[in-house]
């Protein structure tokens, strides 16, 4: 399998990378690290004619925090980011999901962004963007703009951004006080996509009353699914074995997986509903500390 | 066709070489410069056979292009051994039957050094996670895990007896 021709560019900086991007129009693609775009790519789902290689793009490779926000560069390595403390202390969630990406050499290589645009409905990071909403940051050569993740995918693969758009960097919250996060997912081999993944974040009050939750699921639509009713059940309260069983009936019935090779609809269902009290309880207890 | 020069250095030894944009590292490794230590599996990252170290990480060699791979450092498993004397991992994959047709090996022994720098203690569960990354059609795994594990006993018994 060996990939159709294509130009090669190889950008210094932003500018020369957005200005390229500019003038190869629909027939530009950007490459990251890759480990998405190559396989498609050598399978010839993809046959770009122009490929704008932003590995030399230094600047956007960088992980840094203020009080509230925790800024990755899009060109940032999923091993960087794994390995990184700041990240680990200040946004856990984030470290506890790129464990589950791909394998070693494919971390090694794949970045943050390239994951995030390629948005595969079952893919860790845009369902960390989604469970977080986080901020995407992007920019074409005459404009930058910023979108948060609940308004950036659209379906299948797609995202929000135009042909002559690339993403720069991520913003994420950084959340204070007793905070606790899960991340679960079952694959059918490790390192495989996710059948489903859940992602909860949660804060507790002094008398361990959750006072704010983020909870979604990937693999179970198009796109990661943000379980906006979780608040509302779960808000002001103790979690109970009650309550979480009720929220996770409720994730059952608002999910609509498709039937695949892999699992049935049922199936997907089924670990939808069990994954979700599984990270709601273990970031409740990790909260809880 | 439009070719491009590169500048690699692999096992220490500097190549200079036209390429086309789209040539695989794994088929410049293999095809330009002639070293068939590193396998080809699937094409598309998936099996880990291809699998090199570029600048000191475990990369996929498919699933990066040539042109790509300009002014870098790479090592195949041809620059594991020094002077003809194979690594401490080498030598315990042949006693501990980490190989049968061998197709996986070179792969394996890319991401284990790499893994085994970054991680020298490692839990079985952690080297049978690195191994996910890795399709063995022959052994079962099973001496794979026991020649990685022995390893890394060597290893601390090294560090005991220096210190
Ligand atoms: S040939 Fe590269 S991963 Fe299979
Ligand atoms: S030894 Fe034959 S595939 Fe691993």
């Amino acid at each position: 399998m060996k990939p159709a021709k294509f130009d090669y560019y190889r950008p210094k900086d932003l500018p020369e990378a957005l200005s390229l991007l500019e003038s190869s129009g629909f027939d530009g693609k950007i490459i990251a690290g890759g480990q998405s775009l190559v396989p498609i790519m050598n399978m010839r789902l993809a046959t770009p004619e122009c490929l704008i290689d932003i590995n030399g793009l230094q600047d956007l490779n960088f992980i840094e925090s203020d009080d509230h926000v925790l800024k990755i560069g899009t060109m940032t390595r999923q091993n960087t980011v794994e390995t990184s403390q700041l990240i680990k202390d200040q946004c856990g969630l984030v470290t506890e999901a790129v464990a589950h990406i791909g394998h070693l050499q494919t971390r090694n290589r794949g970045t943050i962004g390239g994951s995030i645009v390629h948005a595969d409905p079952s893919a860790e990071l845009p369902l960390v963007m989604m469970a977080l909403n986080g901020t995407l940051h992007i920019s074409s050569e005459d404009e930058t703009r910023s979108v948060n993740a609940e308004d950036f995918f659209l379906t299948f693969l797609t995202t929000d951004m135009m042909p002559n758009e690339m993403l720069t960097e991520v913003h994420l919250p950084i959340w204070k006080g007793r905070v606790g996060s899960s991340f679960q997912e079952i694959a059918r081999r490790h390192g495989d996509f996710a059948l489903v993944a859940a992602a909860c974040q949660l804060e507790l009050d002094a008398h361990d009353r959750i006072s704010d939750i983020r909870l979604a699921l990937g693999g179970v639509e198009a796109i990661p699914l943000l379980i906006g009713d979780a608040k509302e059940l779960l808000a002001g309260e103790r979690l109970t074995d009650a309550a979480l069983q009720k929220v996770a009936d409720v994730v059952a019935g608002s999910v609509e997986p498709e039937s695949d090779l892999h699992a049935s609809a049922a199936y997907r269902t089924q670990l939808a509903k069990v994954l979700t009290a599984r990270v709601v309880h273990q970031a409740y207890e990790r909260a809880k500390g | 066709m439009s070719l491009t020069e590169i500048n690699v250095t692999i096992n220490g030894k500097a190549y200079a070489e036209w390429v086309e944009p789209r040539m695989l590292l794994s088929d410049f490794i293999r095809e330009t410069c002639g070293l068939t230590g590193t396998h080809v599996g699937c094409e598309h990252g998936v099996c880990g056979a291809c699998t090199i170290s570029m600048d000191g990480a475990a990369v996929r060699s498919c699933l990066i292009f040539a042109v790509q791979a300009d002014n870098r450092e790479i090592k195949t498993v041809e620059g594991l051994a020094c002077n003809g004397e194979m690594t401490a991992l080498q030598k315990n994959f042949v006693e501990c039957h980490g190989l049968q047709c061998g197709f996986c090996t070179a792969g394996i022994l890319m991401s284990i050094t790499d893994f085994l720098e970054k991680n020298p203690q490692p839990s079985t569960k952690e080297i049978k996670e690195t191994l996910s990354g890795h399709l063995c059609r022959c052994t079962g795994y099973d001496g794979i895990v026991k020649a990685v594990q022995k390893t890394v006993q060597d290893n601390q018994k090294e560090v005991l007896q220096r210190s």
